[in-house]
C-alpha cells in the first residue's frame, strides 16, 4: 500500500493544480485577515468561503483525477496488488494532498491571526470536509464509467449540499411553520455535511443568539459535550460510507 | 494449472462468455483463436481478474482467484492495447513495476536491452509511438519471470524486427516450461510455437484440442489452413 501511495502522492505532487488551489487559499486567508482589524471576523469570511469552495475543489479534483488514471488502475489491477489496497490509495494519496493544501493554505494563516478554539474548529471541518467530499468523489467516479457523466453527477452532488438542501431545508420550515421544528432541524442539518460544518462553526462564533430559538436549541445541542462528539461522529461516517460503497463497487468493477 | 469452470459474462444484452470451461496445464503453450468479438480478450481478463464472472469460477493452482490476489505474482500479462499514465517515462514505469513486485526472485530483462529500451528511457510514455508501447508491455510481461505468460496480440504492431526477438523468446520460456496463453490473428506465427488451441466463437468455446489432434481432424499440418477448414464447415 505505501509504494503504491508514493506514486499516487508523486503524481499529485507533479500536478500544478493542487499548488495553484494552495496558493490561491494562501492569498484568500491573508487578504480577508488584512482587511479586517477583527480577526473573527476573518474567520467568519473564510468559514463563509471555505464551506463552498473546498467541497467543491474537492470533489471536481478527485474525481478528474480518478478519471484521468484509468491508465494507472488498468495497469496495476492485473498486478499482485489487492484492489481495495489499490482504491485506498488513491483515496489516501488524494486526501492526504487535498488535506495539506488546506492546512498550508488556510490552517497556517489562522493559526498566526486566530489561534482560538473557533480558528482550531474552522481547521477541524475543513480538514473533515476535504476529506468527505473525496470519498463522495470516489464513489461517484466508480459508478460512472462515462467522464463527462461523472464529473456532471459530482457537480450536482456539490450543488444539492451546498445550495439544493438548505432550500429543501427552507421549504420546509416555511409548509411547517405551526410546528415545532427545531428537534427534526437538529436531524436535518445532521444529513448534510456542510450544514453541519458551518453550525459547528457558527455556534463558536456566538452569534447562534441571532437565530432566535433555533438557535437556541442548537446552542444546547452542538455545545454539549456530547452533541460535538455526535457531530463529529457524524462527519465521520459522512466520510467513511461513501468510501466504503466505492470500495465494494471497485472490487466487482470491470477493467 | 489455470481451470475455468462455466465462466459465464455479459456486458449488457451482449454475452461476451457463455458457459466456457478450459484447462490450461503447466508446460502447455495454448493459442486462443477465434473472430474478433469472440471473447478471446475477456476470458484473459476474467483469468486476471480484472473482469468478475457473472457466474462460474476460475482457479489456478486449485484455489479460487475470486478474492485473491496473491496468484498473479506468478503471472505476466501483455496486453492488446497498453494503456500506462502519460507523464510517466520508460524508466519510470519499469521502476515503478519493480517497486511494486518486491518478491520476484529473479528478474529478466532481456527484453528491455533487445528492444533497445535503455536507450529511450527517459522518453514519457504518451510520446511512444504504438509499437514502441508494444515493446515496454512485452518486456514487462517477461521481466518477473513468471510461471504464466499471457499475451494478448503480442506481434501486432510491432516491425518484424521486434517480432522475431519476441517469438524467439517465447520458444525460450516455452522450453522453460511456462505455461503461455497466446491470442493472434496472424497464425502462421504460432505453427511452431504452440501445443494446443481453443477457438472460440460468439463468447462460446468451440473446442480445445491438442495440435496433432487439429492436424489429425482436418487433414491439414498449417494451422492457418486447418482453422480455415473449421471456418468454413460451420
Amino acid at each position: 500500500m505505501k509504494t503504491i501511495v508514493k506514486y499516487v502522492m508523486l503524481d499529485l505532487l507533479k500536478n500544478k493544480i493542487i499548488l495553484a488551489y494552495t496558493v490561491v487559499l494562501l492569498i484568500i486567508s491573508f487578504g480577508v485577515f488584512n482587511m479586517d482589524e477583527n480577526a473573527t471576523k476573518g474567520v467568519l469570511s473564510l468559514m463563509n468561503l471555505s464551506l463552498i469552495f473546498i467541497p467543491l475543489v474537492s470533489i471536481i479534483f478527485s474525481t478528474i483525477y480518478v478519471y484521468n488514471s484509468s491508465e494507472f488502475l488498468e495497469l496495476l489491477v492485473a498486478q499482485p496488488i489487492k484492489r481495495k489496497m489499490l482504491w485506498l490509495s488513491i483515496f489516501t494519496g488524494l486526501t492526504l494532498s487535498l488535506s495539506v493544501a488546506f492546512l498550508v493554505g488556510i490552517g497556517i494563516p489562522v493559526l498566526l491571526y486566530e489561534p482560538s478554539l473557533t480558528g482550531l474548529m474552522l481547521i477541524c471541518t475543513g480538514l473533515f470536509l476535504s476529506v468527505i467530499f473525496t470519498a463522495i468523489a470516489l464513489f461517484a467516479s466508480v459508478r460512472t464509467r462515462d467522464k463527462a457523466k461523472g464529473i456532471g453527477l459530482s457537480v450536482l452532488i456539490w450543488f444539492f449540499f451546498t445550495l439544493i438542501y438548505d432550500s429543501l431545508v427552507l421549504l420546509v420550515l416555511f409548509q411547517f411553520s405551526e410546528y415545532p421544528l427545531e428537534k427534526p432541524m437538529i436531524v436535518m442539518s445532521m444529513l448534510n455535511p456542510v450544514d453541519l460544518s458551518r453550525i459547528l462553526m457558527l455556534l463558536k462564533l456566538d452569534i447562534s443568539a441571532l437565530m432566535g430559538y433555533t438557535g437556541a436549541v442548537f446552542h444546547e445541542f452542538f455545545g454539549s459535550f456530547a452533541g460535538s462528539i455526535l457531530s463529529f461522529v457524524m462527519l465521520t461516517i459522512w466520510a467513511i460510507v461513501p468510501l466504503w460503497f466505492s470500495v465494494r463497487m471497485f472490487e466487482r468493477k470491470d477493467l | 494449472m489455470i481451470i475455468a469452470s462455466n465462466v459465464t459474462k455479459s456486458f449488457g444484452k451482449l454475452k461476451a462468455l457463455d458457459n466456457v470451461s478450459v484447462t490450461c496445464n503447466k508446460g502447455q503453450t495454448i493459442a486462443l483463436i477465434g473472430p474478433n468479438g469472440s471473447g478471446k480478450t475477456t476470458l484473459i481478463k476474467t483469468i486476471l481478474g480484472m473482469v468478475v464472472p457473472d457466474s462460474g469460477f476460475i482457479t489456478f493452482d486449485q484455489h479460487n482467484i475470486l478474492h485473491d490476489w496473491k496468484y498473479r505474482e506468478r503471472i505476466g500479462y501483455m496486453p492488446q492495447i497498453g494503456r500506462y499514465p502519460e507523464n510517466m517515462t520508460i524508466a519510470h514505469v519499469i521502476g515503478m513495476m519493480k517497486d511494486i513486485r518486491k518478491d520476484a526472485v529473479s528478474l529478466d530483462d532481456d527484453l528491455i536491452h533487445a528492444f533497445g529500451l535503455k536507450a529511450m528511457e527517459n522518453k514519457k510514455m504518451r510520446t511512444l509511438s504504438g509499437g514502441t508501447v508494444q515493446k515496454v508491455s512485452a518486456s514487462l510481461a517477461f521481466l518477473f519471470s513468471p510461471d504464466v505468460l499471457i499475451l494478448d496480440e503480442p506481434t501486432a504492431g510491432l516491425d518484424p524486427v521486434a517480432a522475431e526477438i519476441l517469438k524467439t523468446k517465447i520458444s525460450k520460456e516455452k522450453e522453460r516450461g511456462r505455461l503461455i496463453l497466446i491470442t493472434s490473428h496472424i497464425l502462421s506465427e504460432l505453427d511452431d510455437l504452440v501445443s494446443e488451441i481453443i477457438y472460440m466463437q460468439d463468447g462460446k468455446l468451440q473446442f480445445h484440442k491438442s495440435m496433432e489432434q487439429l492436424q489429425e481432424d482436418t487433414g491439414h499440418v498449417r494451422l492457418a489452413q486447418a482453422i480455415a477448414h473449421i471456418m468454413k464447415s460451420q
